[in-house]
């Protein structure tokens, strides 16, 4: 068996695994760490395809970012893991259609000859094929405009995702960086020249300590 | 150097050799690649243990004192005698804690630190896997680094911890987008993701040609970039002056409060490993690696390590100086001023590339 052979079957196991336990772990933050590694092993999987961008972009996009930011707000509730379970039974039919339906679809991709799976070129690529740069050559020539309406709709989301968060109250206090940034000392605090002063009652406490 | 290493092996067993190497051939990349492993990790380590004993020193100088002194001779021994106390401690698991994860946290902080070594060149081909998406490779397993504050400031249920793992996710995630962004006007001017060729980008120029090749490195086409990358990296690595997440005026020391022992110890050496990650690839991005800063004198690791240890002086100094920034301030820094700094750079490193005042081609 090839080495490689060895680590897709690693990988495909830990995967099938962790994401068993991402819908079985009974706390929710347990579940996020196990799609966490999930993740990782599908990145291996495709680094195995040599689909280097791929893997390494799915490893910063979704570990590094965007399931932080998922454990951050998991991590602030307070979930109650019974009663998101309550209705399993109730839902299981439907769920049952949508995993069908998901497993066919891909059946239908991965075995069928829309595609053109079969005419394929070779997978033994040479060492130094970079992956990345025929990526990029391809976006940014032959798909440039589909490219740049998906980068503008993204875009858009971002702008409607701030203006549906952003409530602006009258009554919070902001702080202006700009103006602490340009306070001068003298602003602030004014340094008075004076004579030092001279204690008058010395030579009684003197006396004082004499007697 | 393999082959070189081989012959060794060939010329101590003698006649033995033969029936050996039959035996050990089918594993040899293998035992090859921990060799390499090996010794890359051994000095990385041993730097980190002095770096905080320099730190101190450094520190100790800085505010008019002596620093340690009294284990062996100038205080050398320092931080062997730290790690082995360490060693010694007991580690303590708070009793409403997530143990597993509890165990699991220091392990996520420490294995991205040290996994990041493996695409770093040193000097032409000491390095232990070329691969062509080196830069990315770096961006996602320094990404990853977060979630060992995350997790254990999550495990130790307890309340400081808690808010170290909130102020990490918010910090690290922000500061790791201006990063990148910086990095981009790199890989724009040199063409390529490989770290070896983004270093061998930088040795051509007006200036490496007139023999001051420092000129021709990206620090100065680039300086705003510079800037804004080794501040960022300040910041992922949660150094002073961005270290609330640590914080020991308000939150303790974040989410290491519940540890002790070796399990502190190694939040400890990621923090190092880090710091030395970041000065590796600050002078790999922006100073020229392993290139000598002038036409006649050779080039070789000994650059490399003395800009390391010139960006490390600059984290030491930089935590001697400044107060800790404040935590909207920070944010402030890392969303409002570094990353249109970056968009906007970006677009005009891409407009002088294309036009006739190019310094790249």
């Amino acid at each position: 068996m090839e080495f490689k052979t060895i680590l897709f079957y690693v990988f495909s196991t830990v995967t099938v695994v962790a994401a068993l336990r991402v819908i079985t772990a009974r706390n929710p933050v347990h579940a996020a760490l196990f799609l966490v590694l999930a993740f990782f092993n599908v990145a291996g999987l495709w680094m195995l395809l040599q689909a280097e961008f791929l893997a390494l972009a799915l490893i910063m996009v979704y570990v590094g970012a965007v399931m932080v930011l998922f454990l951050f707000v998991v991590m602030m509730l307070d979930i109650n893991i019974e009663r998101v379970r309550a209705g399993f039974w109730s839902n299981l039919p439907l769920g049952i259609l949508v995993g069908g339906l998901l497993a066919a679809e891909m059946a239908a991709v991965l075995t069928g000859r829309y595609f053109g799976l079969a005419n394929l070129p070779p997978h033994d690529l040479p060492a130094n094929h970079s992956n990345t740069k025929e990526l990029a050559r391809v976006l940014y020539t032959d798909y440039a405009y589909p490219l740049e309406i998906a980068s503008v709709i993204l875009l858009v989301a971002i702008i409607v995702a701030v203006t549906l968060t952003l409530r602006r109250r009258k009554d919070t206090k902001t702080m202006q960086a700009s103006a602490q940034i340009a306070v001068k000392a003298k602003d602030r605090m004014r340094l008075v020249k004076m004579a030092s002063e001279v204690e008058e009652s010395a030579p009684a406490a003197k006396q004082g300590e004499q007697a | 150097m393999e082959a070189t290493v081989l012959h060794f092996f060939e010329w101590l067993w003698g006649p033995l050799w033969e029936p050996l190497w039959a035996f050990v051939k089918p594993v040899w990349p293998l035992i090859w690649t921990l060799a390499k492993i090996v010794l890359i990790m051994s000095p990385l380590l041993l730097s980190v243990a002095y770096l905080t004993f320099w730190e101190r020193k450094i520190i100790g100088w800085m505010q008019v004192r002596i620093g340690p002194n009294r284990v062996g001779p100038w205080g050398l021994l320092q931080p062997i005698a730290d790690g082995m106390k360490l060693f010694f401690k007991e580690v303590l698991f708070p009793t409403a804690a997530d143990k597993k994860l509890f165990v699991l946290g220091p392990i996520m902080a420490i294995a991205p630190a040290l996994a990041a070594w493996a695409v770093i060149p040193f000097s032409p081909g000491w390095v232990l896997t070329n691969v062509d998406a080196g830069v990315l490779y770096l961006l996602a397993i320094s990404s990853v680094g977060v979630y060992g504050i995350i997790v254990s400031g999550w495990a130790s249920n307890s309340k400081y911890p808690f808010f170290a793992a909130m102020r990490a996710s918010a910090q690290m995630i922000s500061y790791e987008i201006s990063m990148g962004l910086a990095l981009i006007t790199v890989l724009m001017v040199s063409n390529s993701l490989n770290l070896t060729e983004i270093v061998g980008a930088q040795s051509k120029g007006l200036f490496a040609g007139m023999g001051a090749g420092f000129l021709s490195w990206n620090w100065l086409p680039l300086l705003p970039m510079f800037a804004v990358y080794l501040i960022s990296g300040v910041a992922e690595t949660n150094r002073a002056p961005f270290d609330v997440v640590e914080g020991e005026s308000e939150i303790v020391a974040g989410h290491m409060v519940e540890y002790s022992g070796m399990a502190f110890a190694m939040f400890f050496l990621a923090e190092y490993a880090n710091m030395i990650l970041i000065a590796a690839m600050t002078s790999i991005f922006f100073l020229g690696g392993w290139l000598s800063p002038v036409g006649f004198l050779p080039d070789g690791f000994h650059w490399m390590a003395a800009k390391m240890a010139a960006i490390l002086f600059f984290f030491l100094w930089i935590r001697a100086t400044f107060p800790r920034y404040r935590y909207d301030q920070i944010m402030r820094l890392g969303w409002k001023v570094f990353i249109p700094l970056t968009l906007v750079w970006i677009l005009g490193v891409g407009i002088w590339m294309m036009s006739p005042l190019t310094v790249w081609k």
